[in-house]
């Protein structure tokens, strides 16, 4: 899978009620979630945001609620992936359960500016900066990931392995 | 020679049916309880209608809590409040709690006995991290991690490294659980414990009541923290027995449990903790932030909201006036606490101070409702986070502190220690 998109850039310690605001939790509508992602952060983002378009942002992205809305109204904003110094950890699995590709690149995090045009190969981890041409290694999905990723998230991935107990597998 | 495990090891590997495990090693893990609200489990029901199973894996161990935004703020949140409790109805649900019996969820579990020591329990919540308070271990998932394990009685989880905390030495006056977990934090900062296990020990905390460790255990996940736990022993007995409704276990670290670091800290010495904006980590001694003037005080939510809290609330306000530029908000978390609070005479302290008292609810925490704020209001609470726009609008603030912190402040109209209002 590649992916490609222009770069938005946010700070250290996004948390989940800069994603979301609580005050939007009264639906799970991804439609409605999205007209509101980031309001807090960046008034601009959910007005401005294209298909495609890249959240790079530094450590510790996703921090605080379990909310799922906040990964949901990522991908429905039409964000193709999240690059991160590092993620909050439940962050890190909702994402992966809802199909949103993220990927943690300390270097990507550190030199990425707004606006660059950046291309990432989601299979390999290698992100490409075409406006700076520079290019930052990603760290590797876990292959117990990967299987939940390649079966669509974890709902897909619970239904192809029809009822039986994942603890057959592990 | 097997090598020692941690209590999160422990617990792990028993619901994993392994002898042993170790950290980074994947387990899929039965769970003893799960549990959801009306801001994740509406999502969760939905995606658990597409697994494709007809049932939940066991009615007695799917809880379901309307407590975000309930009783419900408007029209949205009165759809998502009946999402549950249809599903509640059809599933035949025993743990489902409806507003007038409820409680926030995290002080309600708890109380009702339905968590104990020893358990893995998943709620799509980020604080039930709360329950390792009682040697279980416990964490926050999502939404579809939920539809997934109310239909398995399992979940996958990566078995993290613990990180153990140990604190020497007497508790001050008007110091607890919340300002140890605030100095804590502001030591190892909010990503300080990512994907890690933080174990609560040492002479102070052996000390602590159920409800302080309740609150310390709480905000783990402030620090970034899969679970917080604190050892089993006589007091976590005396709360479980009578209570729980399951049978529960002690597990306990081994001597030569391995750590990826210790802490180690003297309370002896320590003023109450005040964490300024935005972040739970910008922690300072309430001295340093004596005179900042503030709007509204909120002492309740998952943090704070149990009875000892309420207690040391009233000892401060009785007698007094919230000042009248102050808002006092007031959130008893459970029913059994309002009534408890009502009976030894803490809601009339409350009323008679200036307070509005309110039903259980998260509301204001996360500013959802009950207390929303204004742009440029600030709000001194008892609850665990301060991020930009958490209680409302994106320029309020909110600054976070012991109920006693809180209670002072509320009559002085700043930011105060009790000590100024109120010998110990």
């Amino acid at each position: 899978m590649i992916l490609s998109g222009k770069a938005w850039k946010f700070s250290d310690d996004i948390n989940t009620d800069l994603i979301i605001p609580a005050r939007y939790l009264n639906t799970s509508d991804p439609a409605e979630l999205a007209e509101h992602c980031m309001e807090d952060a960046d008034p601009e983002f959910p007005r401005r945001v294209q298909a495609g378009d890249v959240i790079v942002a530094g450590k510790n992205f996703g921090s605080g609620s379990s909310r799922e809305h906040a990964p949901l109204a990522i991908k429905a904003a039409g964000v193709s992936c999240v690059i991160a110094a590092s993620f909050a950890r439940i962050f890190y699995r909702n994402a992966f359960n809802i199909g949103l590709p993220i990927f943690e690149a300390p270097a990507a995090a550190e030199q990425v500016q707004p606006g660059d045009l950046l291309r990432v190969d989601a299979a390999k981890g290698v992100i490409t900066n075409l406006t700076r041409q520079q290019e930052y290694q990603a760290t590797a999905i876990p292959p117990f990931m990967q299987e939940i990723i390649s079966a669509g998230g974890l709902i897909n991935y619970v239904r192809k392995t029809g009822g039986r107990k994942t603890g057959d597998r592990v | 020679m097997e090598m020692g495990m941690t209590i999160t090891e422990k617990i792990l590997a028993a619901a994993a049916g392994k002898k042993a495990v170790r950290p980074g090693e994947l387990v899929s893990a039965k769970v003893d309880l799960v549990l959801g609200n009306d801001i994740t489990a509406p999502m969760a029901i939905s995606e658990f209608e597409k697994i494709g199973v007809a049932e939940v894996f066991d009615r007695d161990r799917v809880v379901l809590v309307p407590d975000h935004f309930v009783p419900n703020k408007d029209i949205k949140s009165a759809e998502q409040a009946k999402i549950l409790r249809d599903f509640a109805r059809r599933q035949g649900l025993t743990n489902y709690y409806e507003v007038g019996r409820m409680g926030i969820e995290h002080c309600l579990l708890p109380e009702e006995g339905l968590v104990g020591p020893g358990d893995v329990v998943v709620g799509a919540d980020s604080h039930t991290c709360t329950y390792g308070a009682l040697g279980a271990f416990s964490t926050g998932v999502g939404s579809t991690d939920l539809a997934a394990a109310m239909a398995l009685g399992e979940i996958w989880l990566k078995v993290p490294a613990s990180l153990k905390f140990v604190y020497y030495g007497e508790l001050p006056p008007w110091v607890g659980g919340k300002d140890l977990i605030l100095y804590t934090i502001g030591d190892i900062g909010v990503d300080g414990a990512t994907y890690q296990a933080m174990e609560f020990t040492g002479p102070a905390v052996a000390k602590l009541s159920m409800d302080g460790r309740f609150t310390m255990a709480n905000m783990a996940v402030e620090a970034g923290a899969k679970n917080g736990i604190v050892p089993p022993d006589e007091i976590t007995r005396a709360y479980v027995q009578g209570r729980a409704k399951r049978p529960w276990q002690f597990f306990a670290s081994d001597p030569d449990a391995e750590y990826a670091k210790i802490y180690e800290y003297d309370v002896s010495e320590m003023e109450p903790a005040v964490a300024f904006p935005h972040l739970p980590e910008n922690v300072r001694p309430v001295s340093a932030a004596a005179g900042v003037s503030i709007d509204q005080v909120v002492i309740g939510s998952c943090t704070n909201g149990r009875l000892e809290d309420l207690r040391t609330a009233a000892r401060v306000l009785a007698g007094r006036k919230v000042h009248p530029d102050v808002r006092l908000i007031v959130i008893p978390g459970t029913q059994q606490i309002y009534l408890q609070a009502l009976q030894e005479g803490l809601i009339k302290i409350f009323v008679e101070a200036g307070a509005a008292v309110s039903t259980p609810t998260c509301g204001p925490c996360l500013g959802g409702y009950m207390g929303v704020l204004a742009a440029g209001e600030r709000c001194l609470a008892t609850t665990n986070r301060n991020f930009v726009g958490r209680m409302g609008h994106r320029e309020s603030e909110v600054y976070l502190s012991n109920p006693a912190v809180a209670a002072a402040s509320a009559v002085a109209g700043a930011i105060a220690g009790p000590k100024e209002v109120r010998e110990p």
